[in-house]
């Protein structure tokens, strides 16, 4: 059954003049990640924002549990969690408004306020106003005030933007503990390694539509098969360099100390390459099967690159995106 | 509809809380004003003859409290904007909640501010030599009229934060409206002396309605500008009244709409 589905979304800015969302279409499964892969301004939020029930599309329709988005919001409402908010007062007070906010009572919002620091790693700067907390505890707690009453459907706008990389590992931990759960999510991100990380299958947007979807891995063989690729000492370049092309059959590729050519059996043609080293009495300092990161498949699919810098995006974020 | 309530509260408390831990902005929203007392009782007090008895702080205070709950405008707006820009409002739009709570949960905070800073007012005037000699009734009637003028003015303050969206700029939007307002009024002078376009506009204006009402519910009877013969001026209570239920049911409606689809 799908969960969330949206069909034909078109959105536009100021009277047209800037299109956000251009026919976009996507759904996600029950119990499944769907990770909406794009740059900036490819409409990622835009999509969030709808579907939340924060913004009505000029055209298109969309369902979250079979709910439609714009007839029924406050029915959707009931269903969803959404990230992204920032406040003056400490973690702790701002769990309780929440659970009270969900209508949830003054001692199960406390005890459920509670359960979620503890289980958020927070308890300790419960008490501190959240302008003390690093990105990284921001996030989380963001995430935990999503969780109040264990929403079916959970909406993560760019749950890692602008953390380090250890807030990044962290906040992916939390979010695959989530995922065990059950819960269904909707996560937009503009890292590639994200997505691959943590979706079960992608949708690629840019400008306002989905221009592929599918798993990981199928989307990288859209792209090309795999690689065998092979890192040696100088003196042993021309003698891999010759093995490569004879497990290959095709050129080789070689990047300083790097031989590399397209195979198409895997871990076959893997484990006949270190046989044929091993007999060569040659070591390899690197071998492995390389398949083409979403980086390349994002290059491929729309001619330019996904990211931009961390600090751009801060800056777009304050300015207040819509 | 058990649940708009319970919404709005939480709302409120929120607001609250958020003084409790930022008391700054408590203290700034005070000091204006009693700086305002005091530059207006020494500086100009002296030189303004007004043959009132306990002197000009006794006209002067019923002025400064009107300019200082009417500021109440700017400053829902200004909150309700940050709490836009921070992602709050939309956070809050997201949840199960009914529509108006999060604006009427504002408007209850900032009331509740307001008699906070009634409060710090009244200690003030008194220290400078301010005292209602009406007695009790009359005189806790104008701080009740105080109150709803200051409630009433922070529904266009929703509207506008609504609107303009940005703090910055609706902090200046909010000035520019307040000051005007505030200054061509009896509130400090009287309006008799000012050249007849501007007598006008002030005898009508609804902070010289409320000036008024609260000077004669503090029992004085020399109004500033209670001369002119304007139905305004002659009758400043009913006038009041009706600007402040006026405001409440157009503000009040049009800003739930806007909230509804601000977005959009």
């Amino acid at each position: 059954m799908k969960s969330v589905i949206a069909e034909n979304l078109v959105k536009t800015y100021r009277n047209g003049e800037v299109t956000a969302l251009n026919g976009l279409s996507l759904d996600v499964e029950e119990g499944t990640v769907l990770g909406v892969l794009g740059p900036n301004g490819s409409g990622k939020t835009t999509t969030v924002r709808i579907l939340a029930t924060l913004l009505k599309p000029d055209s298109g329709s969309a369902t979250v549990s079979g709910i439609d988005v714009i007839k029924n919001p406050e029915k959707v409402r009931e269903l969803i969690g959404l990230s992204g908010q920032y406040e003056t007062l400490t973690g702790w007070d701002n769990l309780v408004m929440f659970g009270r906010l969900y209508h949830l009572g003054r001692q199960s919002s406390i005890d459920r306020a509670n359960e979620l620091l503890e289980r958020f790693d927070l308890t300790e700067a419960a008490r501190r106003p959240i302008k003390t907390y690093s990105g990284g505890m921001r996030r989380r707690l963001d995430l935990a005030a999503s969780l109040i009453v264990k929403p079916k459907i959970l909406f993560l706008d760019e749950p890692t933007t602008g953390l380090d990389p250890r807030g990044r590992q962290d906040m992916w931990g939390v979010i695959q503990e989530l995922v065990k759960g059950g819960v269904t999510l909707l996560l937009t991100t503009q890292y590639l390694e994200e997505a691959d990380q943590l979706a079960d299958e992608i949708a690629v947007i840019d400008r306002g539509t989905v221009i592929a979807r599918g798993t990981s891995d199928a989307l990288k063989k859209q792209v090309g098969g795999e690689r065998l690729e092979i890192t040696v000492e100088n003196a042993d370049v021309a003698a891999t360099q010759e093995i490569v092309a004879k497990i290959s059959g095709h050129a080789t590729h070689t990047d300083l100390r790097t031989i590399s050519a397209p195979v198409l059996n895997g871990s076959k043609d893997l484990m006949d390459a270190l046989r044929a080293m091993d007999e060569a009495k040659i070591h390899p300092l690197d071998i492995g099967l390389k398949r083409p990161s979403l980086d390349d498949v994002f290059l491929s699919l729309t001619g330019h690159i996904a990211e931009e810098t961390v600090q751009e995006t801060v800056k777009k974020k304050r300015g207040g995106k819509k | 509809m058990r649940y708009a309530v319970n919404d709005a509260v939480v709302i409120t408390k929120r607001q609250l809380l958020q003084l409790a831990r930022v008391p700054e902005v408590l203290v700034f929203s005070t000091i204006q004003p009693v700086m305002f007392v005091l530059l207006f009782r020494y500086v100009f007090g002296g030189s303004i003859s007004t043959g009132q008895p306990g002197g000009y702080v006794q006209l002067l205070m019923p002025g400064i409290f009107v300019q200082t709950v009417a500021f109440t405008l700017a400053s829902t707006a200004i909150g309700l904007a940050e709490d836009m820009k921070k992602g709050l409002i939309d956070r809050f739009r997201s949840l199960p909640i009914s529509r108006g709570a999060v604006i009427f949960g504002r408007t209850f905070g900032d009331a509740l501010l307001n008699i906070l800073v009634l409060t710090v007012m009244a200690t003030a005037g008194y220290l400078v030599g301010w005292r209602p000699t009406s007695g009790i009734l009359h005189t806790s009637l104008a701080f009740l009229f105080l109150f709803m003028f200051g409630y009433a003015l922070s529904w266009i303050g929703i509207l506008v934060g609504l609107s303009v969206k940005e703090a910055r700029t609706v902090q200046s939007v909010g000035f520019l409206v307040t000051f005007p307002l505030t200054f061509l009024s009896n509130a400090f002078a009287p309006t008799t002396g000012m050249p007849k376009i501007l007598q006008y506009f002030a005898e009508w204006n609804p902070v010289s309605t409320m000036v008024a009402a609260c000077r004669q519910l503090f029992g004085l009877k020399n109004q500033f500008g209670a001369t002119a013969n304007s139905w305004p001026s002659q009758h400043p209570l009913q006038t009041s009244l009706l600007y402040m239920v006026i405001l409440m049911v157009v503000f009040i409606p049009l800003s739930i709409r806007k909230y509804k689809n601000y977005s959009n």
